[in-house]
Parts: C-alpha cells; structure tokens; sequence
C-alpha cells in the first residue's frame, strides 16, 4: 500500500528526505511509519517517543490504521513561538 | 484570523483589526526572538511549519477560544523563515467586552499554538552552529539517559 512521508524539521534532517512515496504491506498501523524511518536511520530510535504523526493534517495515535494514498507527516517536538 | 508570514508581523494592524465598538479590551501576546537559549548566545532565528496543518490547526484554536469565550475577535500570526533578535516572531491578539475573558483566552491560544501547532524554530549560535529547537536537550536526555541504564546493567 501507497503511502506520502513528509517529514520536517530535524526528521528530515535525520531520514535525508522531506517527502517519499514508500510502499507498506498488509494493513499498516501508523508506527510502521516509525520503524521503517528507524530502518532508514538507526538515530530515529532515541526520537521515537517524542515524534507525533498526523495523517492527512490530523494528529494520530501510533495504532491508527493508514489507507492507500494517506498523507502522514512526521512531526518532531514543535518549538514554535 | 489566522496567518503564517515571511514579512515581519503589523502589530498595530493586528489591534486594530480586534478593536470593535463592543469590546471593553484586547488582549495580545507577543512573542519576540531572544539572544540566548541554554546560555548560548542567539544571533538570528529561522522557522519553519508545515504550512497547511498548522493553519488548520491554528482555525481550530480561534474556533474553540470563541467556543469556551464571548470573543469579539481572534487573531493568530506566525512569523517563517528568518527573524533577527527583537522581533516578534508571534502574535496571538483577542478581544472581548471584559478583560477577564480575554487575559484567559489569549493565555489558552499561545500555550495550545505552542504545544500542538506544526512549526519549528532553528537557532543559528555566535559559534557558527546552527541546531533546531531542543536537538540538542535530546542528545544530553539520551546521553543521561544511557549513562543511567549503564548504572543499572
């Protein structure tokens, strides 16, 4: 199943990418996201617990289902203001 | 009214689009970029968000404030890209007929925009380096962290 990463800030410093089509098998959860990115950088492991994920613009919780085509962006610690 | 901006953020414009007829006060929250963070000295800052959710996020913000308050008006502005030191990196502005409800609100609007909006701050050091907001607490809290498990084992 097709899935588009955005990721920001210093996850996409971190993965070397901003946005990726990545293709997911069966019926991901939104954590595969996160242990696909810890594939692509071991580093990913010590920020695991403080980066929230939004699918299509919404904050998720790590068990949520993803659908064909979902947006889901990986959001390190907001540090706006 | 929500905003992100490159330019630098009209603080008059924001008050006087709060200001009606009816309104007893506003308030505004202005948050300004500092010279030192973690007693490292700070020369410029730079900030990024990602543009779509942040500016849903932030009308969901002005929605529930006028939901829990009588607001007259709502106004929330975050500055992106480059803003020197001094300047208003945020403005968060409300008004109402009473102070009450407006010192509340505006106090709910910069605290959630803060914990929950999209944006993200990089700091640029006297020394030449140039760190994203907390990047660095994470590498000590992991460090502290490892050096305690290795206590245990």
């Amino acid at each position: 199943m097709k899935i588009y990463l955005r990721l920001f800030a210093n996850a996409r410093d971190l993965a070397g990418f901003g946005e990726q089509a990545v293709d997911l098998e069966g019926n991901p959860r939104a954590a595969e996201v996160l242990d696909y990115l810890s594939r692509v950088n071991p580093e990913f492991n010590a920020w695991r617990r403080s980066i929230r994920l939004a699918v299509n613009r919404r904050y998720v919780d790590e068990g949520h289902v993803l659908s064909e085509n979902d947006e889901v962006a990986v959001i390190p610690p907001v540090s706006g203001g | 009214m929500v905003a992100l901006t490159l330019n630098p953020i009209d603080i008059e414009a924001v008050v006087a689009k709060l200001i009606t007829p009816a309104s007893g006060g506003v308030n505004v929250f202005i948050g300004t970029t500092r010279n030192h963070s973690h007693g490292r000295e700070v020369t410029l800052l730079e900030y990024e968000a990602f543009e779509p959710m942040a500016i849903e996020l932030m009308g969901d913000l002005e929605r529930r404030a006028h939901e829990q308050w009588p607001l007259h008006g709502v106004v929330l502005v975050h500055r992106l890209g480059k803003v020197s030191i001094g300047e208003a990196s945020v403005v968060v502005g409300v008004s109402a007929s009473h102070r009450k409800e407006a010192f509340e609100a505006c106090r709910y609007l910069i605290d959630s925009l803060k914990k929950e909006v999209p944006v993200w701050k990089r700091e640029h050091f006297a020394d030449g380096t140039v760190e994203w907001s907390g990047e660095n607490q994470k590498s000590q809290i992991k460090k502290q962290n490892k050096s305690k498990s290795e206590i245990k084992n």
